[in-house]
């Protein structure tokens, strides 16, 4: 009789352990619905990859769009993106000297810099500024089509929105990315020139001919095509989210935002990547 | 009731059945989101020359059916047949082609808010009658334009117009390209009655100059008088009655009835005011 009673006593929390189930199983679901949700989103990326590649060798090829988005992924960066590489080429300049100083090797300044600004600063810099301004544009211009019916109406007035919206603006990304790049570079190492003459005095010429002396083939060309990557990166994250952005207007808002933030996780990557392989080939 | 009211159709509908056939068979529509159903088998036809309209409750599913003709979005189950094909089953070519066809007045207007009106109207204009001159396009530009009263607008953006503008330029930008089946999406939603009673006018005159038929969503009574030929209404994703629009006035359904009767003081209003 005894040693039924706390048994007994036991049996009114039965339900307690049901509702942990319950809660464990709730769990169980929002975790597989998550995973799905994720798969769901990697294909969707494939496909939209896919379907990008496949409209940008199709035979119509709508030119005025692209150069209208040529000129709209210039025009919206040159300002932020000149007065960033000046002002890297300017601090890295005079950040560094006081250390090649105490080596008494400030005559190698010039060449430092310019590497370190064509192989790494002047591509990753860009690109962000890039993913921040172009990326975001992208996903809520679209993202905004998108909710407000647009590209269904060009769907339905048989224009692949594919081809006339997507298509020409990773091109254009991939294109101009790469040429504000080389233009950041150039200012880079003018604010570097600037940077040098605060405390010292050497021509601009001279300036300019030490630091090429250094820049190699194999710092510039691995650089100069990663940026190609980046551009593709950019634009093509702008445009996913944007198509995929939901239905309401803050859909639009969520997909500028993670434009940015998946843009700027894949420039990181590709960077990544490309310094692995020009380590393995140089 | 059901019977009666089925009887009712087949009685008004006959002489459009025995010499025409259905340009537009839709057959046991289903369409859910989420799996919540929206549409549970649906089916209506639309007719040669004929202007259909389309009641319903906001939600009963009026803008996902004609979106599903447009496969704007995929249906579950069911058909739809356009010109004897089954939308569902078609390859993208002859989507495009279908597609050519049907002009689609979006709820939301959807104007391209990047171009000017006249850039909005080019758009398809341009790519979908590709023989046209310069002078061509233009010259149908500027009639569309006139014909919704919006000459003086054609060098705007969207966002320069008012809500009712921008609906009249989104209609001149679906009627612009001739099509054969029009789908109008609310097309005197926010007008004025009196722009409103334009738009009705406008939406008969397409009917009569390019022998389009059509299919008219709509709340507006008024609209639904002057335009329709024949009334389908909507409701839990299914027709819930099919006739004529004085069949519709006379049911003694609730249902129909707060759809109809609601209006009438202000409809007996606008009759006192004209006489
Ligand atoms: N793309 C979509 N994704 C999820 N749900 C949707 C989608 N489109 C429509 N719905 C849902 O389908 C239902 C019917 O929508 P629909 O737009 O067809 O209504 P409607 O009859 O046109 O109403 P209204 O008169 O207000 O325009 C709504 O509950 C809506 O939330
Ligand atoms: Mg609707």
């Amino acid at each position: 009789m005894k040693a039924i009673r706390p048994v007994l006593k036991r049996i009114p929390k039965l339900p307690s352990v049901k509702t942990q189930a319950i809660k464990i199983s709730d769990n169980a679901i929002k975790k597989t619905q998550l995973t799905t949700r994720f798969f769901r989103e990697i294909g969707e990326f494939y496909l939209f990859g896919w379907l990008t590649f496949r409209a940008t060798f199709s035979r119509s090829f709508e030119f005025k769009e692209f150069l209208r988005q040529c000129f709209q992924v210039g025009n919206k960066t040159l300002p932020l993106i000149s007065l960033t590489g000046l002002v890297i080429g300017l601090v890295l300049t005079i950040q560094s000297r006081p250390i090649l100083a105490d080596f008494g090797a400030t005559s190698m300044l010039p060449g430092m810099v310019a590497v370190s600004i064509i192989r790494e600063m002047g591509p990753v810099v860009t690109a962000l500024i890039c993913c921040g301004k172009i990326g975001s544009g992208m996903g809520a211009e679209l993202g905004s089509m998108k909710v407000s019916e647009q590209i269904d109406a060009m769907e339905v007035s048989s224009t692949n929105p594919m081809r006339y919206l997507v298509v020409p603006r990773v091109l254009a990304a991939t294109l101009m990315i790469p040429v504000l790049v080389l233009y950041a570079d150039a200012l880079g190492i003018l604010g570097s020139w600037v940077g040098a003459n605060i405390k010292g005095d050497v021509t601009f010429a001279l300036f300019f001919t030490q630091a090429f002396r250094s820049i190699g083939f194999s710092d510039f060309l691995p650089a100069v095509i990663k940026t190609f990557f980046f551009g593709a990166a950019i634009g093509f994250v702008g445009c996913y989210k944007g198509f995929t952005a939901g239905r309401g207007t803050e859909s639009v808002g969520k997909a500028a935002n993670q434009s940015v933030v998946l843009a700027s996780v894949f420039v990181i990557l590709i960077d990544l990547i490309a310094v692995q392989i020009t380590d393995m080939l140089y | 009731m059901d019977m009666e009211q089925q009887l009712n159709i087949n009685g008004h509908a006959g002489a459009a059945v025995s010499n025409t056939e259905a340009i537009i068979e839709v057959k046991n529509l289903q369409k859910g989101f989420d799996k919540v159903p929206v549409l549970r088998d649906l089916s209506l036809q639309l007719f040669e020359n004929e202007n259909l309209v389309v009641l319903g409750k906001s939600g009963s599913g009026k803008s996902v059916l004609i979106k599903c003709m447009v496969r704007l979005l995929i249906a579950d189950s069911g058909s739809i047949h356009i010109f004897g094909k089954n939308v569902q089953e078609m390859n993208e070519r002859e989507l495009a082609e279908v597609r050519v066809k049907i002009g689609f007045l979006f709820q939301s207007g959807a104007l391209y808010d990047s171009m000017t009106i006249k850039e909005n109207l080019e758009f398809p204009l341009i790519r979908i009658k590709k023989h046209l001159s310069r002078k061509e396009i233009d010259e149908k530009i500027e009639e569309a334009l006139h014909n919704v009263g919006l000459s003086d607008t054609i060098n705007k953006m969207p966002s320069q117009l008012s809500g009712g503008m921008r609906k009249r330029a989104s209609l001149a930008r679906t009627i612009v390209v001739d099509p054969m089946i029009m789908l109008y999406d609310e097309p005197t939603t926010g007008l004025d009655p009196v722009t409103s009673d334009e738009i009705s006018i406008l939406i008969n005159n397409v009917k009569k100059t390019y022998n389009t038929s059509s299919i008219i969503i709509t709340h507006d009574i008024e609209c639904a008088r002057a335009t329709g030929d024949r009334v389908i209404m909507l409701d839990k994703g299914e027709v819930y009655m099919e006739g004529s629009i004085e069949e519709f006035e006379q049911s003694t359904d609730a249902l129909i009835q707060s759809f109809f009767k609601i209006r009438q003081p202000s409809s007996t209003k606008a009759q006192t005011h004209h006489g």
